[in-house]
């Protein structure tokens, strides 16, 4: 028997995917993977858009996206996405209760993986966005072996705690070869909503340097707002229930820096 | 022939506490080294053993990133925050060659390492033996319920924010305690607001009162709300304490009361 690493297949009808990563737990990966999903969706008119929660322990989409349920299956045995603002999601979220853990080996978690990546019904998507797990282990590494991922966008905080952690999920892309497009500084800076007093609740313009090391550039800086977490809490993502606020302005323009960004489709 | 494989590393440790989450990035490191403190500073001796092997972040909150481990007879020989030997730290960021590298691997490599630190680290005497855990509920968790097997452990400290993509990863969490059988000493809610510094109104930057809630549905003990507090990220940045620095801090007197609470022990 042959051993050695699997082969990268890509997934049918998918053209381009992006991983959402961080390192760091906590960054906001899952809320910036949300709202970039739905900005990519409004830069681009008329694209579609996939949004794969590969947190297989703390799947945060179904929450963030206002979905819940088990997804019909079709005749093919594959697994049909849920649907809301327009974006097709997939998330371990769906497929257990609320309150159960997944308590798993990594054999097993790499099995549902690979059934979340290639047993899903996605029928023709122009992007894929994965939003993927904290840290730099068994997922990751079997998604980016898996699958070709066109790019990667690296969500930090502006505190060296988080800075270190990106900086080696990073490395971790860069041993798989895959590019990293950019960095997200969120969390960048907190406005009192009383006085407009800003404070640098987790430091100020960490990325600035990491950003400089890893020679790629701050996609953008996202600011701690209330605004984020109530509608995140509330599952109304920011960039499509305030699309006019600072905050989905700054994912807007992360979207559009990530389309020139991503190498061009080699088919 | 090898020697004594009974050697018992743990045996004179009088107390174990697991501090869990599920949710990433909710605090986990900075409340295990923010309890040693307090411990210490109520005059009893603490280990840290850091089970993080994707994000070890203790060792830079304790400015200890430079040290290296030594070995000895019993096996590793933990790093001393200071010449007192009131804190003992173990972590895999002191066995890598560059403290900022990342480490890829697999399931079954870190079931394997996290079964050597919990074997293998010669603590000597200690009072409390506080483990910091990665986010989720996989191999390192498994790993270290089955290491810990024949010791008594004090419980489980469970970390959340307030917001509720918080509260649902900690929710699997406290089902994973009560299916692996770890009691649960209480549920600690972090970065529970935040108050100007400037005109001193509190705001609810993630939200308030999920992981009172959560205590309360899920029946175990609320362990108190430890605000966001810029001194703290502060002080865990350049690694200095801050129980000693910062006494006047509303974030200080809730560290007090949790290290008292762990003094008390299971409810």
């Amino acid at each position: 028997m042959a051993r050695g690493l699997p082969k990268q297949r890509p997934i049918p009808g998918v053209k381009q995917i992006i991983a959402v990563a961080s390192g760091k737990g906590g960054v906001g990966k899952s809320t910036t993977a949300v709202n970039l999903a739905l900005g990519l969706a409004a830069v681009c008119k008329n694209s579609t858009v996939g949004l794969l929660d590969a947190d297989v322990y703390g799947p945060s989409i179904p929450k963030l996206m206002n979905l819940r349920g088990s997804p019909e299956v079709t005749t093919e045995n594959q697994m049909r996405p849920l649907m809301n603002y327009g974006i097709s999601c997939m998330s371990m979220g769906f497929l257990i209760e609320e309150s159960a853990p997944v308590v798993w080996r990594g054999l097993m978690v790499m099995s549902a993986v690979e059934k979340l990546l290639r047993q899903v019904a996605w029928g023709n998507l122009d992007y894929l966005i994965i939003d993927m797990p904290p840290g730099t282990g068994d997922v990751q590494l079997s998604i980016t072996q898996s699958i070709p991922v066109s790019g990667s966008v690296i969500v930090t905080t502006p505190q060296d705690l988080a800075l270190i952690d990106a900086r080696r999920g990073a490395e971790m892309f860069k041993k798989v070869n895959v590019p990293v497009l950019g960095l997200v500084q969120n969390m960048s800076v907190f406005r009192c909503p009383k006085c407009h007093h800003e404070t640098h609740i987790f430091g100020e313009d960490g990325a600035q340097q990491l950003a400089l090391d890893l020679d790629v550039e701050i996609l953008g800086d996202i600011p701690l707002h209330l605004n984020i977490r109530e509608k995140s809490d509330k599952g109304q993502p920011v960039v499509v229930s305030d699309p006019e606020s600072p905050e989905a302005i700054a994912y807007l323009r992360v979207a559009a820096r990530v389309i020139e960004r991503l190498p061009t489709p080699t088919d | 022939m090898e020697g004594d494989e009974d050697k018992d590393n743990l045996s004179s440790v009088k107390h174990i506490v697991v501090v869990l989450s599920g949710k990433g990035g909710v605090g986990k490191s900075t409340v295990t080294v923010q309890l040693a403190l307090s411990l210490r500073q109520a005059g009893k001796k603490v280990g840290i053993l850091d089970i993080d092997l994707c994000g070890p972040s203790i060792p830079r909150m304790l400015n200890l990133q430079t040290k290296d481990v030594h070995q000895c007879d019993a096996g590793w020989v933990p790093v001393y925050a200071d010449r007192e030997r009131t804190i003992a730290l173990m972590s895999i960021g002191f066995l890598l060659e560059n403290v900022n590298d990342a480490v890829v691997w697999r399931g079954p490599k870190k079931t394997a390492l996290i079964k050597q630190f919990i074997s293998s680290v010669a603590w000597g005497e200690l009072d409390y033996l506080i483990i910091d855990t990665p986010p989720g509920t996989s191999d390192e968790h498994l790993a270290m319920v089955e290491g810990l097997q024949r010791y008594s452990i004090d419980g489980a400290l469970l970390v959340t924010t307030p917001q509720a993509v918080s509260t649902g990863d900690v929710r699997r969490e406290i089902t994973f305690c009560r299916k692996t059988g770890l009691r649960i000493l209480g549920i600690v809610e972090n970065m529970s607001g935040f108050v100007c510094p400037h005109c001193e109104e509190c705001s609810n930057v993630f939200s308030k009162g999920g992981g009172e809630e959560l205590a309360k549905v899920c029946g175990v003990r609320f362990l108190g709300c430890i605000p966001l507090d810029p001194h703290l990220s502060h002080s865990l940045e350049e690694g200095r304490d801050f129980i000693e620095e910062f006494p006047q801090s509303a974030a200080f007197s809730a560290f007090k009361q949790l290290a008292q609470a762990v003094e008390r022990g299971p409810p």
